[in-house]
C-alpha cells in the first residue's frame, strides 16, 4: 500500500497562504491570552486548593453551593468533571488564600460541609482510611478474635477498602454491600459506628503560593533551556540558520498550542508543560528530517535554485512525514480518548501540538531557509551550503 | 545462515531474555495472575497510580539559627560578667529577617581589645564589628550560618524519617527537594488521610522542664498575668500559654509565668513510654532522662523543693506541679490524652526533636480509587494505541510490517524491563511516555522503509536498497532521537514525581528504539534476504 507516489507539490509557492494560516491562529491565541481568558494556569502554578469529589448520585450544584456557603466558602468554584455518569465534581478554592495554613483549612471545611447527613457520633465510611476501620474493629472485636486480631482486622479493613476503591470506584451506596467482603457479623458491627455519606474524596491538591511561583519559574526555564539546547545542537550539526529556522518554528508551535489552551480556557498544569517540552523535541524531529534531505540534495543538485531543492526535499519526505505524524497522532488520540480525565490536558496539548508541529516543519521552517537565502542573494552573497567536511563526517558515521 | 547473522540473532535473543527477566523476575506461577503479580512486584508504581500522599515542606531554618544565637547571648552574658567587661544590653535587633545578628550595647571604649579577644576565644563563629555609640554588632560567619542551615535540614529529614518509620508507612520517600530552598519532599504511599501524619511530622517535640513562677499560678490571659505581677515579670521569666488545669477538668487556654531557661531540655530525654494513671485510668506519657540530664534534674529539684515546675512541650505548658522532694531521672506528662494521642506523643518524643519548625508548602493526595482508575485508563489507552500502530504497519508495509512490529514489541519489552531493573517509578504520565514511545519509535521504521522503497523505485536490487535505506536513514534517526532526548532530559531535571516518570520512560524508550528499529530490524531484513533467491522481490508494501 502506498499513499503518495512521487508527489510534486509546490509548497513554497503557497507560503503566503501558510503565513496567513499561522498568523490567524497565533494572533487569535495571543488576543485570547491578552484580552479574553488570559493564560489559564492550573493549581500547580497559581496555588490553591482543589478537591475532587465523587458522588453516589447525580450531584446538584445548587445543593453543594448551599453547603459551601454555610461553612463560609462562598467563592469556591464548583465544576463537574469528566463524563457525567461518573458524578464527579471539582471544588476549587481559587487562589484568594495567601498562606499555606489557610489552604489546608479549606479542604477540611469542604469535607465537613458536604457531610450533611452525618448522624451524631458516627464516622463516614466513604471517607474513612483503612486505619480508622481497623482501629474501630479492634475496639469492638465483633469476631472475637484472639491473639492474631491485629493482623486479621488489618486484612479485613484492607479488603473493605479495596472493595470500595477498586470495585466500586470509591463510593459505597449501602453498608450491606460489604457483607460479601467482610461477612454479616462484622458488617452489623460496622453499621453501629459508621454511616455512608453520599460522596468520597478522590483527590486533593493543595499548592501553596510559594511553590506555585517556584514551579512557574522552573517551567519557564525548562522551556527556554530546551529551545536553547535545540538551537545549539542544530547549529553544530547544520549551519546556524537551520538552528534559527527550527527554533522559530518550534516557538510558533508552542505559541499556537498555548493559544489553544487559552482559547478553550483549559488550565495549564505541570504535565501540560511536560507535553509542550515533548513537542519541542517532536516538532524538531520533523524539521530535521526535511533539513537532512535538503542538505543531502544540496550536494547532489549543485546547479539548482535553493527553492527548487527545498521543494523537492519536502516532497521526497512527504510520505514519511505524513505517515509518522499520522501514527504518532493515532497513539496520542488513543491517549486523549481513553487515557482518562487526569491526562486530559496533557493529551490535548499533544493532539494540537502534533498537528501543528507537522504542518510547521513544511510550512514555516523550510520557507524561512529560502527567505534567508533570497535576502542574502539580493545582497550579492553566495548560496548557503553545508560546511565541506560535514558531509564526509556523516558518511563516515553511516559506515558507507 | 551466515555466521555474522547467527551472532546477531543470539545477541537479540539474549537481550530479550534479560529484559523479560527485568519485567517478571522468576514468576512464582505461570498463570496470568501470577505473571501480573510478579510484574507489579518488580515495577514500582508512582503515588498517582497506587494512591498516597505527596508533601513538600520547608524547614524554618531561621528557628535553628535563632536558637543558636539565643544560646550565644547567654554564653556572652556569663563571659562578660566573668571577665568584668561592662555592657548595657545584648539583643537581637531583627530575629525574623536577621537571626544571625546580635547587638551588644554600652561596652566602654577602653574594653575594646578585651571584648575583641573574648569574641575570638569564646564565639569563634562570629565576626565582631564596632557600631555607633559604643555598641558592637556580632554576625555569624557566612560559612557557619550556611552549615547550620544545612545541618538543620539534614536533622529534620532524619527525625521525620524516624517518625514515619514508626507509623508503619511502607516504602516512604523522604529526601531534600529543590535547590537550596530548605525543602523536603515526603511521599507516603497508601496514606490517604494525611491529617494525623502531618501533625506528627510537624510537631517539633521540644520537651523542656522549667520553673513555674508565682506559685505555678495560671491566669486567663496575658493582661491578667501582668496585672498579678504589677506589670513587671520576675527576673528571667516569660509569659507562656498552656492548658488551664481547672477544677472542672475542662481544657482551655491559660497563661503561666515561666522561667526563661530550662532545667532539662529535649536532648536530655532518653525514652518516653505510654502509661496509665492508676487513679483516673487515663493514658499518660512517662519520660526518662539520660544520666547527665537526670543529674541536672535532681540538682534542680533538690534546690527548688516547694517551688513549682512546668513541663513545656513546643513552648506550650503541658503540666504544672509542685516539687515535693528531689526527683531522680523520670517524670510524667498527664494532660488528659486519648490513647491515640498518648501513643503519638510518645512516638514523637522518642524520635527526637526537630531542630526547627516546618511549614507545609504543598500537599497532593491521590485516593486509591483514583489510582486504580488511572491504571485502567492508562493501560487501555496504551493497548489501543499500540494495536492501532501494529495493525497499520502490517497493512501498509506487508512483510516489512511484521519486521517493524517485532521491533516495536521488543522495544516495549526492553523499556519495561529497564523499569524493573532500575527501580524507576512508573507514573501515569510515565504510561503516556510508553505510548508516545510507540508512536515516535515507529518513526524510525517508517524513515527506513520509505527510504528503501525510494531506492527500490530508483532501480536498486533489494539487498542494496536495504543497505542504502539503513545507512541514509541512520543519520536522521540519530538527529531526531537526540532532540527528543534533550527535551526529556531537561524535563527530568526540572520535573517532579509524575513528570519525572514521563521523562524516564520517554528517554529509555527512545534509546531502546535505536537498538530495535535499527539493529534488530536490520537483522530481520538480512535474514529474510538471505533466504530469498537472487532477484526475488522484497515484501515492503
Amino acid at each position: 500500500m502506498e499513499l503518495f507516489r512521487n508527489p510534486n507539490i509546490d509548497f513554497l509557492g503557497k507560503k503566503w497562504y501558510f503565513l496567513a494560516f499561522s498568523l490567524v491562529f497565533s494572533v487569535a491565541g495571543i488576543l485570547s491570552m491578552l484580552f479574553w481568558h488570559g493564560v489559564p494556569l492550573g493549581v500547580d502554578f497559581r496555588g490553591g486548593t482543589l478537591v475532587y469529589v465523587k458522588f453516589a448520585h447525580t450531584p446538584s450544584n445548587d445543593a453543594i453551593r448551599g453547603a459551601l456557603d454555610r461553612v463560609g466558602l462562598p467563592n469556591a468554584k464548583i465544576q463537574s468533571y469528566g463524563p457525567a455518569a461518573n458524578n464527579e465534581v471539582l471544588i476549587d478554592l481559587a487562589g484568594q488564600e495567601t498562606s499555606e495554613a489557610a489552604l489546608d483549612k479549606g479542604k477540611a471545611q469542604i469535607i465537613s460541609a458536604l457531610e450533611t447527613n452525618a448522624p451524631a457520633g458516627k464516622q463516614d465510611l466513604n471517607n474513612a482510611s483503612s486505619l480508622t476501620i481497623k482501629n474501630y474493629l479492634m475496639e469492638k472485636d465483633p469476631l472475637h478474635l484472639g491473639t492474631d486480631a491485629d493482623a486479621r482486622y488489618t486484612t479485613l479493613a484492607q479488603a473493605i477498602m479495596d472493595y470500595r476503591d477498586k470495585s466500586q470506584g470509591g463510593v459505597l451506596h449501602s453498608l450491606d454491600e460489604l457483607k460479601g467482603v467482610a461477612g454479616p457479623v462484622a458488617v452489623t458491627s460496622l453499621q453501629e459506628g459508621f454511616f455512608l455519606s453520599d460522596f468520597g474524596v478522590r483527590n486533593v491538591e493543595i499548592v501553596g503560593p510559594q511553590v506555585g511561583k517556584q514551579l512557574q519559574t522552573q517551567a519557564k526555564l525548562a522551556v527556554l533551556y530546551s529551545l536553547a539546547g535545540m538551537l545549539v545542537y542544530l547549529g553544530v550539526r547544520f549551519e546556524w540558520i537551520y538552528g534559527v529556522a527550527a527554533v522559530v518554528t518550534v516557538f510558533h508551535d508552542t505559541l499556537i498550542t498555548v493559544g489553544a489552551f487559552s482559547l478553550t480556557n483549559k488550565p495549564i498544569s505541570l504535565t501540560v508543560v511536560a507535553a509542550i517540552l515533548t513537542l519541542v523535541g517532536y516538532s524538531n524531529n520533523d524539521t530535521i528530517v526535511v533539513f537532512d534531505r535538503i542538505r543531502e540534495n544540496i550536494k547532489l543538485m549543485r546547479r539548482e535554485k535553493l527553492a527548487d531543492i527545498v521543494n523537492r526535499s519536502i516532497n521526497q519526505t512527504l510520505s514519511r512525514t505524513i505517515l509518522t505524524a499520522g501514527l504518532t497522532f493515532l497513539t496520542v488520540l488513543a491517549l486523549y480518548l481513553f487515557g482518562g480525565e487526569v491526562l486530559h490536558g496533557f493529551s490535548f496539548a499533544l493532539v494540537i501540538g502534533i498537528l501543528i508541529g507537522t504542518y510547521s516543519s513544511i510550512a514555516i521552517a523550510a520557507p524561512i531557509l529560502v527567505a534567508y537565502q533570497e535576502w542574502r542573494s539580493t545582497r550579492g552573497k553566495k548560496q548557503i551550503s553545508m560546511p565541506a567536511d560535514a558531509g564526509k563526517r556523516d558518511k563516515a558515521k553511516a559506515g558507507v | 545462515m551466515n555466521k555474522n547473522l547467527r551472532w546477531k540473532l543470539i545477541v537479540i535473543v539474549v537481550t530479550l531474555l534479560v529484559f523479560l527477566f527485568g519485567i517478571f523476575g522468576i514468576p512464582k506461577s505461570w498463570s496470568g495472575q501470577g505473571l501480573l503479580a510478579s510484574m507489579t512486584d518488580r515495577i514500582h508504581l508512582g503515588l498517582d497510580l497506587k494512591g498516597g500522599t505527596h508533601l513538600i515542606l520547608q524547614v524554618q531554618v531561621n528557628d535553628a539559627v535563632n536558637a543558636d544565637t539565643d544560646r550565644a547571648i547567654e554564653r556572652l552574658k556569663d563571659d562578660l560578667r566573668n571577665r568584668k567587661i561592662a555592657y548595657a544590653d545584648i539583643n537581637k535587633p531583627d530575629p525574623v529577617n536577621g537571626p544571625d545578628k546580635l547587638v551588644v550595647k554600652g561596652v566602654p571604649p577602653e574594653a575594646t581589645s578585651d571584648f575583641r579577644s573574648l569574641v575570638t576565644d569564646r564565639l569563634p563563629e562570629y565576626d565582631a564589628n564596632s557600631g555607633p555609640e559604643n555598641s558592637w554588632v556580632l554576625t555569624m560567619k557566612a560559612q557557619a550560618l550556611s552549615d547550620m542551615k544545612t545541618r538543620a535540614v539534614g536533622q529534620a529529614i532524619e527525625t521525620i524519617r524516624n517518625r514515619v518509620d514508626k507509623l508503619g508507612v511502607s516504602e516512604p520517600i523522604i529526601q531534600e527537594h529543590g535547590l537550596g530552598q530548605y525543602q523536603i519532599l515526603v511521599q507516603l504511599p497508601g496514606v490517604d488521610d494525611p491529617a494525623r501524619v502531618k501533625e506528627i511530622m510537624q510537631s517539633t517535640a521540644m520537651l523542656e522542664i522549667r520553673q513555674a513562677m508565682n506559685g505555678g499560678a495560671s491566669y486567663k490571659d496575658e493582661q491578667a498575668a501582668l496585672a498579678a505581677t504589677n506589670g513587671i515579670l520576675p527576673d528571667n521569666s516569660v509569659l507562656m500559654h498552656g492548658r488551664s488545669i481547672g477544677a472542672s477538668g475542662e481544657a482551655g487556654d491559660a497563661v503561666y509565668i515561666i522561667s526563661r531557661v530550662s532545667a532539662v531540655a529535649g536532648h536530655d530525654l532518653r525514652e518516653a513510654r505510654v502509661g496509665r494513671n492508676s487513679q483516673t485510668n487515663s493514658a499518660e506519657v512517662n519520660f526518662y532522662l539520660t544520666a547527665d540530664g537526670g543529674r541536672r534534674f535532681s540538682a534542680f529539684t533538690g534546690a527548688h523543693v516547694g517551688d513549682y515546675l512546668a513541663v513545656v512541650l513546643d513552648n506550650k505548658v503541658m503540666e504544672v506541679a509542685v516539687i515535693k522532694s528531689e526527683i531522680g531521672d523520670s517524670g510524667v506528662i498527664e494532660g488528659r490524652f486519648t490513647d491515640q494521642q498518648a501513643k503519638d506523643l510518645a512516638l514523637i518524643l522518642n524520635s527526637g526533636a526537630l531542630p526547627a519548625g516546618i511549614k507545609y508548602l504543598e500537599e497532593r493526595t491521590v485516593g486509591p480509587s483514583l489510582g486504580a482508575d488511572s491504571i485502567r485508563s492508562g493501560v487501555r489507552a496504551a493497548v489501543v494505541g499500540m494495536l492501532a500502530v501494529l495493525i497499520f504497519m502490517l497493512v501498509y508495509y506487508h512483510g516489512a510490517g511484521i519486521n517493524a512490529d517485532v521491533a516495536l514489541i521488543l522495544n516495549l519489552i526492553i523499556l519495561l524491563g529497564f523499569l524493573g531493573f532500575s527501580g524507576a517509578t512508573l507514573t501515569l504520565p510515565g504510561i503516556a511516555g510508553v505510548i508516545l514511545t510507540v508512536g515516535m519509535g515507529v518513526d524510525s521504521n517508517v524513515l527506513i522503509f520509505e527510504r528503501i522503497r525510494e531506492e527500490l523505485r530508483n532501480g536498486k536490487t533489494p539487498p542494496s536498497a536495504v543497505d542504502q535505506g539503513f545507512s541514509h536513514a541512520w543519520i536522521t534517526i540519530v538527529d531526531t532521537h537526540v532532540t527528543t532526548i534533550v527535551s526529556a532530559f531537561i524535563l527530568f531535571i526540572f520535573g517532579t514525581g509524575p513528570v519525572k516518570g514521563f521523562a524516564v520512560t520517554l528517554t529509555f524508550g527512545l534509546l531502546a528504539n535505536l537498538f530495535t528499529a535499527v539493529f534488530v530490524s536490520r537483522v530481520i531484513f538480512d535474514y529474510v534476504l538471505g533466504r530469498k533467491q537472487r532477484g526475488e522481490a522484497l515484501s515492503i508494501g
